[in-house]
């Protein structure tokens, strides 16, 4: 990784006395994953460059994060750590380096020409790889408003394969007049965010370091909580057995629960996830009996809610993620909870496609935004698994009406709501699947809307209340219909 | 004698006391009775569970009253679990209150064991006296006399407390001269080993009978009053239900009762012949169902023989337990936990099935599925339910194929496990239900899984490399993967194992090099080897039929594309159907060019292959990681070169001169240095670049698209993947000739390591493909399957091209610097699990061949994916 920092304001040489580097010196030190050099291409008194230049050991920045002995470390889950761009591309890495070669000038201090700190020079930063997640505008964004001229050009993937397109690097050239301390400190902070990568050995004690960068001028940036948002999103490093198979693409590693911030933000406008859960949970209570099954819980929205009514007396919230398992006994508290409520309720790891000892002989099974997630061809499956083997006497089934998604503003014509949704159903689609399921299994039926219904197109979500073998008395449990 | 009938012993009776092999022994008496003397002289130390050893457990003191309740929480839980798993069980404790045996007893019908009750019933004097002797501990004397008062007041009401036997010892005399005795259940004939020819309902059908027997060898030719036998010994196994509906219950009968008379003949109770003997016995009975018919049959006959058929009924034991624990029969099937027990629950579901009383539009029971469910070791044979034809359901199999309704009468011989059907003359009796089933369901196999037959710890019983077990963690890891991404389980009969690389080269430039490869066979005692050319594209495993309609009756299930092809990890490889439908069709094409569908008399297979080009399934992965490392690391560089070069030419300006106004002579040097590291990290970077480019080219649709297949992993009845590789290269070397454009062969070298020519002719080859940039090879024994001293030999080791690992270990790898270090590998876990993979892949597929249940397979594909999971040197 390489930056070059070039003054052109007379006499160019005050760089050297800034950065505390003599122009006719290579100065090399050990930095975390490498060793870094300061040079000086240029030492004219017009023009001065000193380039720091950091050679990444890319067999030291494999090995695994806190610790020393690969043997013992965890092994990462992909070829990513040993086959990646942290060597060569501007990052945090670079900052630890800038932060350890010219920390005296990001302080802002020079004993021998202190009057030189708080000069604007005009200067020229260079930085000929930065991976910059949203190219070049979030570039300009990002240092256009400290009163750089930027150019940025972006690099090619592979020039062999036109098809592929351009990379996220940008070849980066900063101008203008600023103070050598003010210039240095910009990359320190904006360079890593622009890369929004995992960040190999910067300790959280470091975060509220780098930050500090930032106190003198990020207050006034435009984009100050973006930025601060991408800093402190320091990505996990521990990765669980699952990513192993993640086969490279993106599904399980970078892994958000289903019920997830994409689908949210597109239906956030109707609050339409509370709408549903109020819904929900008034008709687990309409229904009637003790015992509830929330299969597919995710983190655990729904199971908040019934664990607060004393109508249910036992409660078990099934998924087949681990993770969203761990997210929903954070979110419920189960740790902390009295002893008489932790002993209503369960989770458990278990799938829809398999049956399953433990959810038979339920009351109520609730089904919330779950079965768009199945490849059709498994309903089959599924429906004997829930209906016809665990055969709750009434099971609730929620899931998006497509015919509604026009009505999003932010999703695309065609789009469904969710990258993992398998299929999104019309109404009609929805009451065909639910009259074969009665057939076969012995249920009847009603339907509910969720959300604001629209005349032409329905409700946003459309529910199912399954009862078996008897009619269906209704109650009124669906809010929007 | 029926076998459910209790006995109650007097004081002083003679003779042994008797107690089931598998039961609850409940000992009853006040402390000093002699009842931990007495277990400790009949019984195992371990077979006995007492309450001062439970108090001990829980408070370090045997004595102490206070832990009396978790005290006996725990014997009830220890003896709990050993009824549970079926283990003899003897209880040393007081006893004396009805409310404390009727714990004990509960735990006993809980698990359908029998509970024998012996009482120490000695003289209140005998007790004290004997308590005073004790140095360990003694009971004060006022317990003692409550405990003898309690004992009596209450001791003749055991009988009803449902204990199956009640034995009592009066005196000090019978004490000592009591002899203990461990009686079989009367179910428990495991040390019949057969042969049998086990029988369906027969329902009075008696020339149906006569035929069958004679089908199976008997001789049927008898004068009156003798038995039918089989010239070889064989005995046949009637499941009951002989009576009632057809024409002939009271001949069938006749000659049932001759065979098990003589011995040529076993039979079970049916429920039919239960009511019968109800009927006989002058109870108040319906004479529905087909009984009128048997009644007036009987009604014929003398009352002599009426009175036998009582007798005979009343002999019957409701299941048997045969052949060493591996053959159990009964009328209507029995799940696993009920085998071997006793109890009337027991009998009531040998007999009539697990019904809860809800029952079909017929207004007949509705059964509970026990036999999809079923995952026991031991066969069930069973009848009671009519089928359209006899079919295994995992390991169990009813035979009433509905004679009297005008099916046919069926039996399987064991051990062979052959069936043997006669048709009915004709149809004696309407069918309450219609036999035939609904079409769709015919050939089916079952589709549902259990989440228990793969979450959590659980063992896998493997032909090839034993009993291997899959922690919970793994199988967590797994049921996501396989649940959420995974295609259908019904067409995932395998997936591939992993393979462990050759152990590290010490040669200056390799960090693989196939000298280890032979080096590890040769270790193993393997000579004859096959080297393949190792294709770089992504894992393929192609499961496919002839057509839907041969997919439908093989997996159960159909597509557009009547197969799947899918990725190392059991998804999809193609997201889009029509691109796997063409590459199928095609395959099927030159399948049938080749004549390989009647070849192997297969209208299905599975293949095992390499499908190109690497950027058809990891695009994602070369956009965003390698063509993006390559970028950044080509800019990088030439900038670094570019301020060199010119922070370098500062000082060659005035070279020589010690000049302040440029860099000095080290540091000189220094630039000179960083300039020359820069340009050979350039060279890798491109070598790297090269390397990833050669395995990228543009599909569109199929156009673009190899395949290198390297196994006919299985086909119907056989799993091939057991053939030598020289078979499966043969036959897919036609493929290849058949459609080359689809195909892409796959070099090879033959390597006999006692022949050094060889051996230098397959490391030359291996050098020149992969300075072209080949992936590599992998080494194989020609043989496939090996097992060797130390258990199975590796099935292959791959051996990778210097350039070509530039893409595992990073562009820079070869900086000698960098390889030194990166020389200490840990193949240890990676060989491990290479290895138990490959074995439950074989087994899974074995399995399917074997047409075993869904769930036999799943489990193996299952730990496949499972051990995947475990983490591991992802550049191994």
């Amino acid at each position: 990784m390489l930056v070059s920092i070039t003054s052109t304001t007379p006499d160019a040489g005050d760089l050297g006395f800034l950065l505390h580097k003599h122009p006719n010196r290579v100065r090399s030190v050990d930095v975390a994953g490498g060793r870094a050099h300061v040079f000086y291409p240029e030492a004219t008194p017009e023009r001065t460059t000193a380039t720091l230049l950091v050679e990444v050991d890319p067999v030291r920045l494999s090995r695994p994060v806190g610790s020393k002995k690969s043997k013992s470390g965890p092994a990462p889950a992909n070829l990513e750590p040993y086959v990646n761009d942290r060597p060569y591309v501007a990052s945090s890495m670079l900052c630890v380096a800038i932060g350890r070669l010219f920390g005296t000038a990001l302080a802002g201090r020079c004993d021998t020409r202190p009057d030189l700190v708080d000069t604007p020079l005009d200067l020229e930063l260079a930085v000929p790889v930065v991976a910059a997640r949203g190219g070049v505008d979030a570039v300009k964004r990002l240092f256009g408003p400290l009163g750089w001229s930027v150019e940025a050009e972006v690099l090619p993937l592979d020039p062999a394969f036109e098809s592929w397109g351009d990379s996220r690097y940008v070849s980066l050239v900063l101008k203008g007049a600023q103070t050598v301390k003010d210039a240095l400190a910009h990359l320190f902070v904006l360079l890593p965010v622009l890369d929004d990568a995992k960040h190999y050995w910067v300790g959280e004690s470091e975060v509220d370091k780098l930050l500090r960068r930032g106190g003198a001028w990020l207050p006034k940036h435009p984009d100050r909580e973006f930025i601060a948002r991408r800093y402190l999103r320091f990505a996990s490093l521990s990765r669980d057995a699952l990513a192993r198979l993640a086969e490279g693409d993106a599904d399980i590693d970078g892994q958000d629960d289903r019920h997830n911030a994409g689908e949210e933000e597109i239906e956030r406008p109707i609050s339409l996830n509370q709408q549903r859960l109020t819904a929900v949970t008034e008709a687990v209570l309409a229904a009637g009996g003790g015992r509830v099954v929330d299969l597919g819980c995710g983190e655990g929205r729904l199971l908040e809610r019934l664990i607060a009514e004393p109508q249910v007396m036992e409660l078990m919230g099934v998924d087949v993620s681990l993770w969203s398992l761990d997210k929903a006994e954070r979110r419920l508290r189960l740790e902390n909870m009295s002893e008489r409520r932790r002993e209503k309720i369960r989770l458990v790891q278990g799938a829809l496609t398999y049956t399953d000892a433990r959810i038979r002989g339920a009351d109520v099974a609730t089904i919330v935004e779950v079965i768009e997630h199945l490849d059709a061809e498994r309903l089959d499956v599924f429906a004997r698994v829930v209906f016809g083997d665990a055969a709750p006497s009434t099971v609730i089934v929620t899931t998006p009406n497509r015919e509604y998604n026009v009505n999003f503003e932010g999703l695309e014509p065609g789009r469904l709501r969710h990258g993992d949704h398998r299929f999104e159903w019309t109404r009609a689609e929805f009451a065909a699947w639910v009259e074969s399921v009665n057939q076969e299994f012995g249920y009847t039926a009603e339907f509910f809307g969720i959300g604001p219904e629209h005349p032409e197109t329905g409700p946003p979500t459309q529910m199912s209340i399954f009862r078996r073998g008897v009619a269906y008395e209704p109650s009124n449990p669906g809010a929007g219909s | 004698m029926s076998p459910r009938r209790t006995r109650t012993r007097g004081r002083g009776q003679e003779g042994p006391i008797q107690v089931p092999e598998l039961g609850l022994v409940v000992l009853c008496g006040a402390s000093g009775s002699g009842k931990s003397t007495f277990a400790h002289q009949h019984f195992l130390a371990t077979e006995v569970v007492s309450s001062d050893q439970c108090r001990a457990l829980v408070s370090d003191d045997q004595t102490d009253q206070s832990v009396t309740q978790p005290a006996f929480e725990l014997l009830h839980d220890i003896v709990d679990k050993r009824l549970q798993v079926g283990r003899m069980t003897v209880v040393d404790a007081t006893n004396t209150k009805p409310e404390d045996r009727r714990a004990l007893i509960e735990l006993a019908r809980r698990w359908d064991v029998l509970a024998t009750a012996i009482v120490f019933d000695l003289p209140v004097q005998v007790c004290l006296e004997r308590n005073e002797l004790r140095t360990d501990r003694q009971t004060p004397e006022h317990a003692i006399r409550r405990q003898h008062q309690t004992l009596r007041r209450t001791s003749s009401s055991l009988r009803k407390e449902k204990f199956s036997r009640v034995y009592t010892i009066g005196s000090v005399e019978t004490l000592d001269a009591a002899v203990l005795e461990r009686t079989k259940s009367w179910n428990d004939r495991s040390e019949d080993c057969g042969p049998f020819d086990i029988i369906g309902d027969i329902h009075g059908c008696h020339d149906e009978m006569i035929g069958l027997l004679a089908e199976l060898g008997y001789t049927t030719d008898v004068g009156p009053g003798d038995a039918m036998s089989h010239p070889e010994g064989r005995r046949a196994l009637f499941l009951g239900d002989l009576v009632d509906r057809g024409p002939g219950s009271d001949k069938v009968l006749a000659d049932v009762m001759t065979m098990v008379e003589a011995g040529t003949g076993l039979c079970i109770l049916g429920n039919h012949e239960q009511k019968l003997a109800r009927y006989l016995a002058g109870r108040k009975v319906k004479t529905t169902h087909g009984l009128a018919e048997t009644v007036e049959q009987l009604d014929s006959r003398t009352p002599e023989f009426r009175e036998q058929v009582a007798t005979f009924i009343d002999s019957l034991v409701s299941h048997y337990i045969l052949d060493e624990g591996r053959l159990v029969v009964a009328h209507a099937g029995l799940p696993e936990r009920y085998q071997g027990r006793a109890s009337g629950r027991v009998r009531s579901i040998a007999l009539y099935g697990d019904t809860d009383g809800e029952t079909d539009e017929f207004g007949l029971p509705i059964r509970y599925p026990w036999a999809e469910e079923y995952r026991g070791t031991a066969t069930v044979v069973y009848g009671h339910t009519p089928v359209p034809s006899a079919e295994w359901i995992n390991n169990t199999i009813c035979l009433d194929t509905g004679s009297v309704f005008g099916g046919e009468l069926t039996a399987l011989r064991w051990p062979e496990r052959e069936l043997v059907a006669v048709p009915a003359a004709r149809q004696y009796y309407e069918p309450i239900r219609p036999l035939e089933p609904e079409p769709e369901a015919v050939n089916r196999p079952p589709l549902l899984l259990d989440v228990g037959d793969v979450l959590g710890k659980h063992h896998v019983e493997t032909s090839l490399g034993g009993r291997l077990t899959i922690d919970a963690e793994r199988s967590s890891a797994a049921l996501e993967v396989i649940s959420r991404f995974a295609t259908d389980p019904r067409w995932l009969v395998h997936l591939p194992p992993t393979m462990a690389p050759v152990a590290t080269s010490s040669r200056p430039d390799y960090l693989e090099h196939p000298d280890q490869a032979f080096e590890y066979y040769r270790d193993e005692g393997v000579t004859d080897l096959v080297c393949q050319e190792k294709h770089m594209g992504s894992r393929a495993v192609l499961i496919f039929a002839r057509d839907a309609d041969a997919a439908m009756a093989r997996f159960g299930i159909t597509n557009e594309a009547a197969g799947v092809i899918v990725t190392r990890t059991g998804r999809p490889f193609f997201a889009d159907e029509a691109i796997t439908k063409s590459l199928l069709d095609r395959v099927r094409d030159a399948v049938t060019a080749t004549g390989l569908w009647d070849t192997l008399s297969t209208n299905w297979m599975v293949l095992d292959a390499e499908l190109l080009p690497w950027s058809a399934k990891a695009k994602q992965l070369l956009q965003t990681q390698y063509a993006a490392t390559g970028a950044a690391a080509t800019a990088m560089l030439k900038a670094a070169s570019e301020v060199l070069t010119k922070a370098a030419s500062r000082g060659s300006e005035t070279a020589g001169l010690e000049d302040p106004e440029s860099p000095g002579l080290e540091d000189q040097d220094q630039l000179t240095e960083l300039l020359a590291r820069t340009a050979s990290r350039q060279q890798h970077v491109a070598g790297y670049i090269d390397a990833y480019r050669q395995y990228c080219w543009d599909t569109d649709g199929v156009t673009g698209i190899e395949i290198a297949p390297f196994q006919i992993l299985a086909a119907e009845g056989e799993t091939l993947a057991r053939r030598p590789h020289a078979w499966h290269l043969e036959m897919i070397d036609a493929l290849v000739d058949a459609d080359p454009q689809l195909f892409r062969r796959t070099g090879r070298r033959v390597v006999d390591l006692n022949d050094e020519a060889t051996v230098a002719d397959a490391i030359s080859w291996w050098v020149e493909a992969t300075n072209a940039g080949g992936e590599g090879m992998v080494v194989k024994p020609a043989e496939a399957i090996v097992s060797g001293e130390k258990g199975l030999v590796l099935p292959g080791v791959k051996c990778r091209g210097r350039e070509y690992l530039r893409i595992i270990y990073g562009p820079e790898y070869l900086e000698p610097a960098n390889l030194e270090r990166l020389r200490s590998r840990f193949l240890g876990r990676k060989s491990s699990l290479a290895r138990r993979e490959f074995v439950l892949g074989i087994e899974a597929l074995d399995r399917f061949v074997a047409h075993e249940h869904l769930y036999r397979t799943h489990e193996c594909v299952f730990g496949v994916l499972a051990l995947e999971s475990v983490p591991v040197d992802p550049r191994l």
